[in-house]
């Protein structure tokens, strides 16, 4: 059975990962590599590294820094920020990256999704779209870092992506990241449902329950969280001992049958 | 022990280079068909669409290479991903195209075999041992492998199966026929069970 996937996320500026609240206000935390190496070290599903100022910066993915980082990990490694083209995905992949999350330019051009899932397969695309609730429920998609609104809808806008061959959806709430008030279970819930694809559920995560309920009650195939990981005693084992419990499967860590 | 990796400028080369590094085997990332001549070991990675695969295959002139050192030679050859499912006679991928046929059977998307579950298949998913196999070894039977991909390896002769995975319905996980070994999920990146995994097929010596 396919397990539920606990990812964690890391959001890198400049030279060290960061934290912020709905996309503003960012804070250093530390250094991106021993987070990833304790991440690895700890057998986690899966990680994502998203370069948050790049696209903002106009700046392009630096897979100079994404070959160390993926150096040190024997997981699946999503790298996201800045991609603008093919060559440059092309490029993280040789540097190591095992997926490439697409946002910004998903807009401008959304034949990169096309081409780039043609060339490289769907599973390689992930395209992340960045969310945000009106007074009035609705919802709106943002790009460049949440600065700005391109009033496409995200429930039209995944079902696009998906058509165009996305592999997955990376959905964050805006007004949820970095609270740790929980995910915006109407929003993932509306997204999965229109959408064949697997959505990974980003933003609010602040304790295992939220975890839970994102994937009992929205249809997540994934969870995504930074702050909870980061800022709290929780881990990624211990989001996965109480998803275990509460019903979901989930992978446990693996040990060898050879005592050779 | 040397190992080639056919880089036919479709693969996540840079996991699969890692990988083998890690556990300490002498790798080349093989540019051209020449250079899989003087290695033990060739693995065939993969990331992307079948058919644009194998034209980068039929480009280069891989084709005729691998024929020779993994046919004619016996040399092993692992097949991850894409690279599991271009071992096939053919792929239906848009439209039908040849495979290398080095294990015979069809490439055909999840919901024609009967999956009715979200496409692509991506996370970690126990793999289900039919038969004993030395990729195996030290491994318990029902391990998580990460999977991610839309096409599934259907093969001809129920033989070649060494193992499934379930995703709605039975998924080929692992073929063999001979020295010639497909994984459709990614040991690269399956962490500690896929290191050792690729340790076994380091270690295997063809009879």
């Amino acid at each position: 059975m396919l397990k539920i996937r606990v990812i964690p996320t890391l959001l890198w500026k400049d030279f060290g990962l960061v934290k912020g609240v709905s996309f503003d206000s960012w804070r250093r935390v530390g250094p991106v590599l021993p987070a990833i190496r304790v991440y690895n070290s700890r057998d986690v599903d899966e990680l994502i590294l998203a370069d948050i100022a790049a696209s903002l910066e106009g700046n392009p993915p630096d897979h100079d820094s994404v070959s160390d980082f993926s150096e040190e990990c024997a997981v699946p490694f999503t790298v996201g920020g800045g991609i603008t083209n093919l060559e440059q995905i092309v490029a993280l992949l040789h540097a190591g990256a095992d997926k490439v999350a697409i946002n910004t330019t998903a807009y401008s051009n959304p034949n990169l999704i096309e081409t780039a899932a043609n060339r490289f397969g769907a599973q390689c695309v992930v395209v992340s779209i960045d969310a945000k609730r009106y007074a009035d429920g609705r919802y709106s998609c943002y790009s460049h870092a949440a600065t700005i609104d391109t009033a496409k809808m995200p429930v039209e806008w995944a079902k696009e992506m998906a058509a165009r061959g996305a592999g997955e959806i990376l959905l964050t709430s805006i007004d949820r990241d970095g609270t740790m008030l929980g995910y915006d279970l109407e929003l993932v819930e509306q997204v999965a449902n229109a959408v064949d694809i697997p959505v990974i559920a980003s933003g609010g995560a602040g304790s295992y329950d939220h975890m839970i309920e994102v994937v009992k009650n929205a249809g997540a195939s994934a969870v995504a969280a930074a702050s909870i990981f980061h800022f709290t005693e929780q881990t990624p084992t211990g989001a996965k001992n109480a998803m275990q419990a509460a019903g979901i499967p989930v992978r446990r860590n693996f040990v060898s049958s050879a005592a050779k | 022990m040397k190992i080639a990796i056919v880089n036919y400028g479709m693969g996540n080369l840079g996991s699969v280079r890692r990988a083998f590094e890690d556990i300490g085997a002498e790798v080349c990332v093989a540019n051209h068909p020449a250079a899989i001549y003087d290695a033990n070991r060739i693995v065939l990675p993969g990331v992307g669409a079948f058919t644009e695969g194998m034209k980068c295959l039929a480009n280069a002139g891989w084709a005729p290479a691998l024929h020779e050192v993994v046919i004619q030679q016996g040399k092993p050859l692992l097949g991850i991903c894409l690279g599991m499912q271009m071992l096939a006679t053919t792929g239906h991928e848009g439209g039908e195209t040849k495979g290398l046929g080095f294990i015979p059977g069809r490439v055909q998307r999840l919901d024609v075999i009967g999956c009715k579950l979200r496409i692509p298949h991506v996370g970690w998913n126990d793999v289900n041992y039919l038969k004993d196999d030395v990729l195996f070894d030290g491994i318990p039977d029902h391990s998580d492998f990460y999977f991610v991909h839309s096409y599934a390896f259907v093969p001809e002769n129920q033989e070649h199966l060494i193992a499934n995975t379930s995703y709605d319905c039975d998924v080929a996980a692992t073929i063999r026929n001979g020295n010639v070994f497909g994984c459709q999920f990614h040991p690269e990146k399956s962490s500690k069970a896929g290191r050792l995994l690729l340790k076994n097929f380091m270690d295997y010596v063809p009879c």
